[in-house]
């Protein structure tokens, strides 16, 4: 995966597919810390100790479970790549954590990329999970947050290509806002 | 930064249309969004599908997503489902070849041959 969206659109994946009807992502930016953290946090079906136990290891290959895809390992070496780890909790009926830390300023680390493009792509492959996106720079934070949209869009679908564009655009400029970049 | 103000807009303006896209009955597109999908450039052709939709207001054109189709050196991969019409497997997908699938295929009812599987296995 080229940049940390693509990570994120990819490992989203999993969670919907243990069946989450929220998923929060967050990404935070603390330059002061020189990290970058990016957690992914679902109410889907959880895994036990043993699934766990082999989606981190880097030689497991998902194609005998449904619940993970390839992209737990490329995250996992993404991270550790610039002296961070990504570290995964997980609880049977409660949900998955996913939590990846970088080196910000580490030269190996994966740009952040189009994280406006990854929420659209999600909204619309996925009208019927809500998201809850938050990047912080610092003291200040963007948030979208699907659970409000639906509030105003009524019976109006989330994968509606006007709102699915809503979604890129607001994220767009939201990020612009708050001077994150997509590095 | 975009208002909510402008998603009561959107829902003034589609709520209509909405049980005419409930009722499904219309042409699906279907992108490939599994890993391989995703790494080989997906994202960007679900959007450029999106937005034509969005900008040509085709209102019986349903953009959605599956996971790995198992030709993942293939792919992006997009399947165009056409009323009463057999499925065509688009290969190597791009932005640019979506607004053209949009253009030809879609709307002209002409399959773009050139960007199916069958013409990349013919060509090998």
């Amino acid at each position: 995966m080229e940049d940390l969206s693509l990570h994120v659109l990819d490992i989203v994946e999993n969670s919907v597919k243990a069946g989450a009807r929220l998923v929060r992502v967050s990404l935070t930016e603390d330059r002061r810390q020189d990290r970058l953290v990016l957690i992914v946090e679902d109410d889907g079906s959880g895994m036990d100790a043993d699934t766990l136990a082999r989606v981190t290891d880097p030689f497991f290959t998902t194609r005998t479970t449904r619940k993970v895809g390839l992209g737990l390992p490329f995250l996992k070496a993404a991270a550790a790549g610039t002296g961070g780890d990504m570290t995964i909790e997980s609880t049977p009926g409660a949900g998955t954590r996913v939590e990846a830390v970088f080196g910000y300023g580490h030269i190996d680390r994966p740009p952040i990329g189009r994280m406006d493009e990854t929420m659209a792509a999600l909204v619309a492959c996925h009208p019927g999970t809500d998201f809850l996106y938050r990047q912080r720079v610092g003291s200040v934070e963007y948030i979208l947050d699907t659970q409000e949209m639906r509030k105003m869009l009524g019976a109006v679908p989330l994968d509606t290509p006007a709102v699915v564009d809503w979604v890129r655009t607001d994220v767009a400029e939201g990020l612009t806002d708050i001077g994150a970049g997509s590095y | 930064m975009k208002t909510f103000k402008e998603l009561e807009e959107i829902r003034t303006r589609v709520l209509d249309e909405v049980s005419m896209r409930k009722d499904r009955t219309g042409t699906r597109v279907v992108v490939g969004m599994a890993t391989c999908g995703i790494a080989a450039g997906a994202r960007p052709v679900l959007l450029s599908f999106v937005e034509e939709v969005k900008n040509r207001d085709m209102k019986d054109v349903i953009v959605s997503q599956t996971g790995c189709i198992g030709m993942c050196s293939l792919e992006p991969i997009v399947e165009v489902y056409k009323p009463g019409e057999e499925k065509v497997t688009y290969v190597k997908m791009t932005a640019e070849k979506a607004k053209e699938i949009i253009e030809e295929h879609i709307l002209g009812g002409q399959p773009i041959t050139r960007y199916t599987v069958g013409a990349y296995e013919y060509e090998k």
